[in-house]
């Protein structure tokens, strides 16, 4: 049984259907490329998955249990974290709150106990320390050390990346959806997220779903890759098979006319 | 992140390595610092722990009956006690939880109201005030929940109306609540009356001691105080308070990231009604009375100013707001404290500005000269155009440079006050040397109106001065004294 | 039967005079987005207005001009000089803090509601005015009218209800029929878009607070004729001014119409019916009842937004 499935998604704002009879199989430590030209439905895909939006058609299960219908927060309870396309940290928190504040899902001292600043709750208090600790230090250096107590903005645009997704690991997901990990970062730093996303399936065991533009990345890090455009699944499978596809061609590039000679 | 205390920087032993290490990446803060003396002295006290802050407060507070013996002071002391309460609970709604509720002192009504209801002659029932107190403030959080549960998924100027609305039902039903069906329920317009002092360890708290304002409420709004500034800020450097700022930050990645947005919100809301009916039963057994109006909209308006004064979000900011609006207010009833406020704040702000503009010193050199040559030119066409004050002291002195006649004809206090309202919205659209120009005549009027005009009615004067503040801290600085100065992207 | 018909009467004469209200409510958060709470106080002043300028003219016993012109100035006086308040608060107060969070001029619109308010009784006092339209012409304003069964509807409520309905006619056709109305639907759609149409949105704005503002002065006036005013009746006025334009839906011209026609009916039949006390209770349920089942109001667009 597949980790996540989605089956007959169909999503449609006014006239514009926006994913359209969407079949999807995501298997446990797979990593999963989204690709598709710009409009494609990606995001609100990733939009449909974790509640943001419900699906007017279909069903999207987890382990078998349908999701749809929850609330977002739930979803991220259930195992699915993402990061978002346009980078949407907490800015005037510290790195450490960020990470820290996305344990809540999995914690559980309330108001009550936190008034009183139980040993239970100081305890989890640590915990949720060195959660954060342990998901930082995933990326070195870079957001240890000073950069621990810090304000979010004065992170550069990779580090904000970067942090955007140690945050969504503390959710302790199961699946991670990456939203364009590496837009508008340089080629070492695209060098670097494609071995960061190998080694977060080695060592965190996360089934990832990844939405990116760059075809050195998607080569990269796929296990199999999925095309969309206009909301439809054009292509599936190994990467050379979908870059080659016909249809995929066309739809990034346009069909080729017999005026262009 | 306001505990982290900055490190002795760590450059390495090769030197400094461009964008890659602390003192690199502090000099942007480094920048921000003051200098010199004054920089050491706001490290030293930075690292000040606040519960220390807090102590150091209290007693100082509780110094106030045994320096003051004077009933009055001591009472304005318990109001502002009360008024930190407020803010203090408001705080969590607004500050915390980012919502606008507009309905907050409702919720101070309804725990007075609660309390009268359960400690008075009202139906005989006289509940113990350790059985009271707590089971108002959950009655009080309970409202709150219930308030808030419709309002969940709306955006903040929806919240805005029902609360407002809410405040508005509030009053109606009890004033009106005194023929509910052919009961008296609520006392109506007249309140309830004989309401049971606190009992606290078995005696009740007496409010005179000799025909003066005796200390105990003091001390126990004190107390009360202390135990929710200290509660509330557990919850803020908690889990819930995480949450909170996330929310406050993005409320979608919150969600995102498995943070239950509306309960969060509905949370505050109703932490903060629990707040604000804590402080109504203080009230009530005070005043051994409770009547409708006292909770509408202009204490609505009094606590949200202290509020965004202090800095909606901070704790200690929104009691440094208490702490000046509340005196403040009670010192403007006063015609003659209320000159000293005046010209105290027109030279100190003239000053300020002069510090950092010299033509501004000009124009306020330019307005003295401007008064005195006015003055003594009303004096000459009709000697009963300046014979209004006759005291001595500060008003005698001030009456030497401002008109003050001794007969306002009745189109005077209008036109003079419109005037000043239009000269006012003028000097703020000129630039440069017009604007100074424009400064001079529109200073001497402010004085002029002040001292003829509002003198003459504290009540509403008072509460125009509110207004303005309130007006002029959301233009020039929203974030009050002490809030955060956040990074807004839009 | 006869109590319907006068309830009916009353609930047409009070909804106008809400719609005029809810109207400028709804204009202003279509373009600003911001509910402007002082809305309410300059409906108060305008009554003032009305009142000062009635003296002026020598007043309902001894007026200088025929009854209809009088109340044709003073009316329009009111107009005028709200519209003029009406920009002067939104320069002043709103303007600066048009990229502020949308907490800040709501916060500042409380502030210049407790400033006008407050300033209006420093310069005028607590005491009720009276415009004393009894007087006017021996009372015809009252005793003459039309008889509807055994209910005479006398011409002063006659005259206030064509009065809005005329104003309500006018605005439809300058929001929908005109250039500049276009602009200012164009604005509360999406203010940058109109921006980078070429559109001058500081004048949309500026316009559409003289078009609500002129409207809570005639609205003033409208009331004040038949009610004694006071400084303090504006908090409650723009109470219900809003919740009429959220039943209706806010941002919808016909929903505001709607929505104060609706509170008038909730009002008039509520204090009929059941008793003057409860009718806030009733509105207050109504307003519930709306957010929890179509926040969006009757005729409001539910707000999609782009994630």
């Amino acid at each position: 049984m597949a980790l996540l499935e989605l089956q007959g998604v169909s999503l449609a704002f006014g006239g514009l259907k926006v994913v359209h009879d969407l079949d999807l199989q995501v298997e446990e430590r797979e990593i999963v490329s989204v690709i598709g030209p710009n409009g494609a439905g990606k995001t609100t895909l990733f939009n449909l998955i974790t509640g943001i939006y419900r699906p007017q058609a279909g069903d999207i299960m987890l382990d078998g249990a349908s999701i749809v219908g929850l609330e977002p927060h739930q979803i991220s309870r259930r195992g699915i974290s993402r990061t978002f396309q346009t980078l949407r940290l907490f800015l005037n928190m510290s790195v450490k709150e960020n990470v820290m504040a996305a344990a809540y899902g999995h914690t559980r001292a309330g108001i009550f106990r936190s008034m009183l600043r139980t040993p239970g709750m100081r305890r989890e208090e640590r915990e949720i320390e060195a959660l954060a600790r342990e998901r930082l230090a995933f990326f070195g250096e870079r957001l240890m050390g000073y950069r621990w107590d810090q304000p979010a903005f004065s992170l550069s645009y990779a580090n904000r990346r970067r942090l955007e997704i140690a945050r969504a690991t503390a959710t302790n997901p199961r699946i991670l959806l990456l939203d364009e990990p590496a837009a508008g970062m340089n080629p070492a730093e695209t060098h670097e997220i494609t071995e960061l996303i190998a080694k977060l399936r080695e060592d965190g065991g996360y089934t990832i779903l990844v939405i990116e533009h760059d075809m050195h990345v998607v080569e990269g890090i796929s296990d199999r890759v999925v095309a969309l455009d206009h909301g439809i699944k054009i292509a599936e499978g190994s990467f050379e098979s979908v870059a080659t596809n016909e249809k995929v061609v066309e739809a990034y590039l346009g069909l080729k006319t017999t005026a262009t000679k | 992140m306001t505990d982290s205390t900055p490190h002795s920087s760590s450059i390495p032993a090769s030197g400094p390595a461009v964008g890659q290490d602390e003192w690199v990446a502090r000099h942007a803060a480094r920048r921000l610092m003051p200098v010199g003396p004054l920089r050491t002295v706001e490290e030293r006290l930075r690292t000040v722990p606040w519960w220390a802050w807090l102590v150091l407060f209290i007693a100082a507070m509780s110094l106030l009956p045994v320096v003051e013996s004077s009933g009055y002071v001591r009472r304005v002391g318990f109001d502002t006690v009360l008024y930190m309460l407020l803010a203090l609970g408001l705080n969590v709604v607004v500050g915390w939880g980012g919502l606008l509720d507009l309905g907050y002192v409702a919720f101070y009504g309804v725990g007075a109201y609660a309390y009268a209801l359960l400690d008075s002659d009202k139906f005989g029932v006289h509940l113990p005030t350790l059985v009271a107190v707590p089971l108002v403030v959950v009655i009080g959080a309970a409202v709150g929940f219930l308030l808030g549960l419709p309002s969940r998924r709306l955006t903040g100027d929806y919240l805005a109306i029902v609360t407002l609305f809410f405040l508005q039902l509030f009053q109606t039903v009890m004033t009106n609540g005194d023929s509910a069906f052919g009961h008296n329920l609520t006392g109506g317009p007249n309140g309830i009356l004989r309401i049971d002092p606190l009992h606290l360890g078995g005696h009740d708290l007496t409010v005179q001691h000799k025909g003066v304002f005796a200390v105990s409420y003091f001390y126990v709004a004190l107390g009360f105080f202390a135990v929710v500034f200290v509660a509330l800020r557990f919850v803020n450097s908690s889990r819930t308070g995480r949450a909170w700022r996330s929310l406050r930050e993005d409320p979608l990645a919150a969600e995102a990231m498995g943070m239950p947005v509306n309960w969060l919100k509905l949370m505050s809301f109703s932490f903060g009604a629990a707040v604000a009916a804590l402080t109504g039963t203080l009230f009530a057994a005070l005043n051994a009375s409770v009547f409708p109006l006292t909770f509408y909209f202009v204490l609505l308006i009094t606590v949200y100013t202290m509020v965004i004064l202090g800095g909606s979000g901070s704790q200690p900011g929104v009691v440094a707001g208490a702490l000046i609006i509340s005196p403040l207010l009670e010192m403007l009833r006063d015609p003659g404290k209320s000159r000293v406020i005046f010209f105290a704040v027109l030279i100190g702000g003239v000053g300020l500005a002069a510090r950092r503009s010299r033509t501004v010193g000009i124009a306020a050199a330019a307005t003295i000269a401007l008064g005195f040559a006015v003055h003594e030119l009303a004096r000459a066409i009709d000697a009963s155009w300046v014979s209004g004050e006759k005291a001595g002291g500060f008003a005698g002195a001030v009456d030497h440079w401002v008109v003050h006649p001794a007969q306002l004809a009745s189109w005077i206090p209008p036109v003079s006050y419109i005037g000043l309202i239009a000269a006012t919205l003028l000097v703020s659209t000129l630039h440069g040397r017009l604007r100074l120009v424009a400064l001079v005549p529109t200073l001497y009027l402010s004085a002029f109106v002040w001292e003829n005009v509002m003198l003459a009615k504290p009540e509403p004067a008072r509460y125009i001065v509110l207004g303005l503040i309130l007006i002029a801290l959301m233009i020039l600085r929203p974030n009050g004294l002490l809030g955060e100065r956040r990074v807004e992207i839009v | 039967m006869d109590q319907f018909t006068q309830l009916t009467v009353d609930a047409l004469t009070l909804g106008s005079v809400y719609a005029l209200i809810a109207l400028g409510y709804t204009l202003i958060y279509g373009v600003l987005k911001l509910l402007n709470f002082a809305h309410g106080d300059v409906f108060m002043v305008g009554s003032f207005i009305g009142f000062g300028v009635l003296q002026l003219l020598g007043g309902t016993d001894n007026p200088v001009v025929p009854v209809w012109a009088l109340l044709t100035i003073v009316t329009f006086a009111a107009m005028a000089g709200c519209a003029a308040l009406g920009v002067a608060i939104e320069r002043f107060a709103y303007r600066p803090l048009r990229d502020a969070p949308r907490i800040a001029p709501l916060i500042s619109a409380l502030g210049v509601s407790f400033f006008l308010a407050n300033s209006m009784q420093l310069l005028f006092g607590a005491d009720p005015r009276n415009y004393n339209t009894f007087d006017l012409s021996n009372g015809a304003l009252y005793l003459r009218g039309i008889d509807l069964g055994n209910v005479r509807v006398p011409l002063l409520r006659i005259i206030t209800i064509v009065a809005a309905f005329v104003l309500m006619v006018m605005l439809w056709f300058l929001v929908n029929r005109t250039r500049t109305g276009k602009a200012m639907r164009a604005t509360s759609f999406d203010r940058e878009a109109a921006a980078m149409m070429g559109i001058d949105i500081d004048r949309v704005i500026v316009f559409t607070f003289v078009l609500g503002s002129a409207l809570a002065g005639a609205a003033g006036v409208l009331f004040a004729v038949r009610v004694p005013t006071t400084v303090s009746i504006g908090f409650v006025a723009g109470l219900k001014g809003f919740t009429a334009a959220v039943i209706g839906g806010i941002g919808s011209i016909p929903g505001a119409m709607a929505g104060g026609l609706i509170l008038g009916f909730a009002e008039s039949y509520t204090q009929g019916y059941v008793s003057t006390k409860w009718s806030d209770l009733v509105v207050f349920s109504i307003l519930i009842a709306f957010m929890i089942f179509r926040p969006q109001g009757l005729l409001g667009r539910p707000d999609i937004s782009k994630v």
